[in-house]
């Protein structure tokens, strides 16, 4: 069942392909006919992309959007059935509050964590070191990320002994164990701090970096105006590094988007801890209600929708100027 | 189609960019230095001890685990392998099995990461250096395809894998009949799509700066395109390479929906995080397998993370970042 050859024999013909692909693309087309050339080469170096592009992500997106019209399979048209449900049910307004919870909580809670830890370690001595370890669970996926914390926060009944940290001082401090992941509505909560975990070191090497950009005659003149810590902070830092707090706030606020990862190895959305993510993969991969599913997705998009159409305009902004 | 805001950070690039020249007052010296150094050890002791936990207890007796807190290692010291042995090569249904899952992942990312590296790379040189008309309009499509979420493609990928394309009821291109090990090319497949508006974005903010005078030069000796991709461009753009391709593995590696809707259930093609996340589910309070699993799924990432942190840094701070 779970044999080793063929997958090896598969990642020699991925790697393969690879070369082939690339030594088709650079090479071959170097030697078509010097007529239409730069024709050929604009197909071979744009033509993949684009195409993939087309498959994979743009004909779906545009196929999502006409199946949240639909019912279970697709077959009928249901008009806005798919989404009055999505606001009515009280199943999903759970899923839409606690989805908010997500979007408002963490890039906030990360952000502020990020720049505090930010700006106490700025020049500090092992300041490199003091990064790297708020920096690394980064590199940790959300799954070993949720179960790290779900060892944290494993709960025994009051007799046995505690075998999770947070228990385990609740207990000290003579308090009784607490079901951290069980209990709703706070169990959301504590399912954001995983996500807050992971992505206060983005922030703190974005802000730490701005943090360091701000310029020493600005800093020189309030100093010698004599102003206090919290003026500074407040009237010369964060003017300075407020377009850096904006990036990193809508990207936080993106990747809200994978307390999926969260939320399935955590609770799998038991306990009242659903979220918009957890509920399309359920309807529509579960379930079969891909109507519903789509529906959930093109909320999603809608979500977004105001970050993409920003972008846009800062970007053609940009390339105008150019 | 990631989760990127891209285009902000290259906006503030200015504002980002580190200053050469380093300053010595800053905020910190004014705040209480005391109260910043208890508030730095506070964060840093809750952002390391959760991992340090786990750590500590994968390598404790699945006894010890079950009965007490794995901070009693420190009074009552006593290190087993069995956790790794068992979740890596027991043939046990309950047991992990995780060395064919680790190879899955491996299986997974590799051609992943060549193949988004390329395709990325040559849009982006396209994009920037080929002039053709509508060139700005593709570039802006390929830009706001970066922030739509991967999940409004999940239903109809799918569904092309396994039902084809049909136009009414007539089927013009079949399913493509893919068993075992053949699975691999459908994740393949959607990661690589997945990853490109970001790849092509990064790669662009890097080749779009270099110079032009290069190019033109070379064109002017009759360098075809793929002439000039190959031995100016590829030269120059390493490190960008190098930051996009340790985020794709990143992304790849950690990723647990894609894998989930394109493997999911499949022994053969599922990766890492899949498995865990299922041993997570039937198997919560097994934590002698739980730790021991998420110690054997995270350790590449951190060596790589840790290796090559300086090309991750400059690639943030360039303005791509996946979740």
């Amino acid at each position: 069942m779970n044999e080793t050859q063929p997958k090896l024999l598969m990642l020699m013909y991925g790697v393969i392909a690879f070369f082939a692909v690339v030594g088709v693309l650079l090479l071959v087309v170097d030697r078509a006919p010097k007529r239409g050339r730069e024709k050929v080469q604009l197909v071979a170096f744009l033509g993949p992309a684009v195409v993939l592009l087309l498959i994979g992500l743009l004909i779906p997106a545009i196929r999502t959007f006409v199946l949240s019209f639909k019912g279970p399979g697709s077959v009928d048209w249901v008009g806005f059935a798919n989404y009055s449900w999505m606001f009515s049910s009280s199943e999903s307004r759970r899923i839409l509050l606690n989805t908010a919870a997500w979007v408002l909580i963490v890039p906030t809670l990360a952000t502020a964590i990020g720049m505090l830890y930010a700006i106490v370690i700025d020049k500090a001595r092992g300041e490199a070191f003091a990064k790297a370890l708020v920096f690394m669970p980064m590199a940790i996926s959300l799954v070993g990320a949720s179960i790290i914390w779900r060892f944290v926060y494993t709960a025994r009944p009051a007799e046995q002994e505690q075998i999770g940290l947070a228990n385990q001082l609740l207990v000290m401090l003579g308090g009784s164990p607490y079901r951290f992941l069980q209990d709703p509505p706070w169990n959301t909560f504590f399912l954001i701090v995983i996500l807050i975990w992971i992505q206060a070191g983005f922030a703190m090497v974005i802000l730490s970096a701005a943090i360091k950009a701000v310029s020493a005659d600005v800093i020189e003149a309030a100093r010698l105006d004599g102003v206090n810590a919290w003026q500074m902070f407040r009237n010369v830092t964060l003017p300075s590094i407020r377009p850096a707090v904006v990036v990193v706030m809508v990207t936080i606020s993106i990747a809200t988007l994978k307390a999926f990862d969260i939320v399935r190895t955590t609770t799998g959305g038991q306990f009242d801890t659903g979220v918009v993510a957890t509920a399309l993969y359920d309807q529509a991969f579960r379930f079969g209600e891909e109507g519903k599913g789509s529906a959930l997705a093109v909320l999603l998009f809608v979500l977004v929708l105001p970050i993409v159409v920003y972008q846009v305009s800062v970007l053609r902004s940009q390339r105008e100027i150019r | 189609m990631t989760t990127a805001a891209a285009p902000v950070a290259s906006q503030s690039a200015a504002a980002v960019a580190p200053a050469p020249v380093a300053m010595s007052g800053r905020v910190k010296q004014k705040l209480s230095s005391r109260g910043a150094t208890v508030t730095a050890i506070v964060i840093a002791v809750l952002w390391t001890i959760p991992t340090a936990g786990l750590f500590i207890s994968s390598f404790r007796p699945a006894e010890d685990i079950r009965t007490n807190g794995w901070w009693n290692f420190f009074t009552s010291p006593a290190v087993t392998l069995d956790n790794y042995t068992d979740v890596l090569f027991s043939q046990s249904s309950g047991a992990g099995q995780l060395s064919g899952y680790f190879l899955n992942s491996i299986v997974i990312t590799v051609p992943t990461v060549l193949f988004a590296l390329a395709f990325a790379a040559f849009a982006a040189y396209a994009l920037a250096w080929i002039p053709f008309r509508g060139r700005s309009w593709i570039f802006i499509a390929i830009f706001a395809l970066q922030i739509v979420p991967l999940q409004m493609a999940l239903v109809p990928l799918l569904r092309l894998f396994s039902e084809g394309v049909s136009i009414g009821d007539t089927n013009i291109i079949p399913a493509p009949e893919l068993i075992g090990a053949q699975r691999f090319a459908t994740v393949w497949f959607a990661h690589v799509c997945f990853s490109l508006p970001i790849g092509i974005f990064l790669l662009h903010n890097f080749i779009s700066e270099l110079p032009g005078e290069l190019m033109e030069a070379a064109r002017m000796d009759g360098a075809s395109h793929s002439r000039i991709f190959r031995q100016i461009v590829l030269p120059l753009i390493g490190p960008a390479l190098a930051s996009f391709a340790i985020f794709q593995f990143l992304w790849v590696w950690n990723d647990l929906l894609v894998a989930l809707i394109f493997a999911g259930g499949n022994a053969q093609v599922a990766p890492l995080t899949v498995r865990l996340a299922e041993l997570a589910g039937t198997r919560g309070e097994e934590f002698q397998r739980l730790t021991s699993g998420a110690f054997v799924s995270i350790v590449i990432p951190v060596i790589i993370f840790l290796a090559l942190q300086r090309y991750f840094v400059r690639g943030l701070l360039a303005g791509g970042l996946k979740g």
